[in-house]
């Protein structure tokens, strides 16, 4: 079971790497969507065993560990709304270029083209 | 004393709360902001009297014994940190009043506080995960102040900053996990003697995967892209609270782990190759620049060096010196910003091209920009100087010449960049199409700047207090004992 978690947690990380380096915003936050359910994942899976109870009942020996639990939490609710405003953002920047692609840097444009200029004039 | 170690983050988070209901009224929220500002501030100044008499402090949330709770520790460190910050904190936000930009936004007071609230746990936290969760919150705030207008080039600039972070963030909470599964715990006293029982290798990636993510935060040397980019297009009260704080918390935060989980016994080689990377290149690109506020901006990852370069050093020395350049650096830094947005606000531009002549029409503006400009370069006497000799100093002694030398030659550089400005905006012709009225800048505006640019001064003055109290920090720093010791009973 174990292994499975791991293998999960290692494609989660890939396809997140690869869609976060795209120039297109939906696919970066459908890839850091991704990247943040592998860590999630790679949390939960630090607890123990999959499929034993946290505290309720039985052997204390056979409890999964709550505090992994508790904290995965946190870190889901975190990373649920922070897409949430990041979706926010897109639509935005959607609404104000008609574009989907993250822009360059203006100033950063300029000062290219005046690196280029120079070059040129030598 | 223990209240007073909860009410500088707990204040501003209920005091958000209420100032979110009350957005209609615009001079309420302004009361409550300034009024929990204040307070946090005077908590912190509990705090931080407190640790002086007393050694490291710390608080079991709802009473659960250490290693399993949330914990809050403070030492001399935290202290100092959370009184600068709330000064900061507080001084912004008259500005932020002074020009109305709570007027245009509502939400500005709330998520103000809640920054606040989040800088204050950062300090204060005494785990890994919490620490996270600190990150969070502040980041948050910072996520809805950096878009605040919703203007095409925010929306851009902020974006970049949003991925960045939130790439950082899924790292830490990777980092967290691992640290879980190798010792079993988070709380940051308790892994000081754990992580001793961790195989030497797992020891480093766990170190080195947090250094890459406070590093992010911190924007130092190669992490630092996304800074220049996105500070700028901010408001600039907005700008100038997140220069002066919100990279030094990523500096406090590997400060922080660097020397209580992962203390080197001598110089460590990659933090001072880091440190004079950050410096050199950061100066670099702020020669490139034509408008003030990106000009300042690169060198806040230029001046991170110096920071790191402390620390680097891992002597009492070295640390004490990062210390006192944090505190110069924090009222310096958002002092230069405040008087770059009076510039922008009342001659309508932060292009340096299109400026000129200031000195004849804002004598007090000019004075109020070459105060810190100097310091920042670090010309005697002013504070900047003195942290640099610190840090000088203890370079020598720890005969790590090279690095001191680029630190040196980066001082040199800075003085050129800051003349850049002055030359542009305050000396020169006034620009031929330049606007005939230009807006005086509001009382308050002015009168937050010179408080702050007076505190840089004072810095300089009582320079021997200040640095044996920043000594005294960093030999907590150094000797661990006492830390695990409040934290653990």
């Amino acid at each position: 079971m174990i292994v499975v978690l791991a293998v999960t947690v290692g494609v989660l990380f890939s396809l997140g790497t690869y869609l976060v380096l795209q120039r297109n915003l939906t696919r970066i936050i459908i890839g850091l969507a991704l990247l943040s359910h592998g860590g999630n994942l790679l949390l939960l899976a630090v607890g123990g065993k999959a499929g034993d109870p946290p505290v309720v009942g039985g052997d204390p020996a056979d409890f999964s560990d709550p505090l992994p639990q508790a904290m995965v939490l946190t870190a889901i609710v975190i990373s649920f709304g922070v897409t949430v405003f990041l979706l926010a953002l897109a639509y935005r920047s959607w609404t104000l270029n008609r574009s989907d692609d993250v822009e360059d840097d203006v100033e950063d444009r300029r000062i290219a083209r005046l690196g280029i200029q120079e070059q040129e004039e030598q | 004393m223990s209240v007073a170690l909860f009410l500088p983050m707990v204040l501003p988070v209920l005091a958000a709360g209420v100032s979110m209901v009350t957005a209609r009224w615009v001079t309420v929220q302004r009361v409550l902001g300034v009024a929990v500002v204040s307070g946090s501030l005077a908590a912190s100044v509990v705090v931080l009297v407190g640790v002086d008499r007393d050694g490291p402090q710390s608080v079991q949330a709802g009473n659960w014994p250490a290693p399993f709770g949330i914990t809050l520790v403070a030492d001399l460190f935290t202290g100092i940190m959370l009184v600068v910050s709330m000064v900061m904190l507080l001084a912004v936000l008259v500005y932020a009043i002074g020009q109305n930009t709570d007027r245009d936004s509502r939400v500005f007071h709330p998520v103000y506080l809640l920054l606040a609230a989040g800088v204050a746990l950062s300090f204060l936290t005494g785990d890994l995960f919490n620490l996270f969760v600190a990150f969070e919150v502040l980041l948050i705030a910072s996520y809805v102040l950096i878009t605040l207008g919703g203007t095409r080039e925010q929306v851009r600039s902020g974006m970049t900053y949003i991925v960045i972070n939130l790439v950082a963030s899924t790292l830490f909470v990777t980092a967290v996990a691992i640290v879980y599964a190798a010792t079993g715990t988070v709380n940051m006293a308790d892994l000081v003697t754990k992580l001793d029982t961790v195989p030497g290798g797992l020891s480093t990636a766990i170190g080195l995967l947090l250094l890459v993510v406070f590093g992010v935060k911190a924007a130092i040397f190669p992490l630092f892209f996304w800074l220049p980019d996105s500070y700028p297009t901010a408001p600039s009260p907005i700008t100038a609270i997140f220069a002066g704080l919100l990279t030094k918390v990523g500096v406090y935060a590997i400060i922080r782990s660097q020397t209580l989980l992962f203390p080197s016994k001598g110089p460590d080689a990659l933090l001072l190759t880091i440190a004079g990377l950050t410096m050199f290149v950061g100066v670099l690109g702020a020669i490139a620049q034509n408008d003030i506020k990106r000009i300042l901006s690169f060198h806040i990852v230029s001046q991170i060096g110096y920071m790191i370069l402390g620390l680097g050093l891992f002597t009492i020395a070295g640390l004490a010196g990062a210390i006192l350049y944090i505190v110069h650096h924090i009222i310096v830094k958002t002092s230069l910003f405040l008087v770059g947005g009076m510039v922008e606000h009342t001659e309508g531009t932060g292009l340096l091209d299109r400026l000129g002549g200031m000195t004849r029409r804002a004598p007090l503006l000019a004075v109020l920009f070459l105060i810190p400009a100097l310091s920042l370069a670090g010309v005697p006497p002013f504070s900047g100087f003195v942290a640099k000799l610190s840090l000088a100093q203890a370079g020598f002694a720890a005969d790590r010449y090279a690095v001191v030398a680029v630190s040196l030659l980066v001082g040199l550089l800075t003085l050129f960049s800051m003349t850049k400005i002055w030359a542009g905006a305050f000396w020169g012709p006034p620009p031929e199409d330049a606007a005939p009225t230009a807006k005086r800048a509001p009382a308050l505006m002015v009168g937050a700047t010179a408080t702050i640019v007076a505190l840089s001064l004072a810095v300089a003055l009582f320079a021997g207090p200040m640095f044996h109290l920043t000594e005294e920090a960093a030999r907590q720093l150094a000797d661990r004992t006492a830390y695990v010791q409040a934290v653990l009973g």
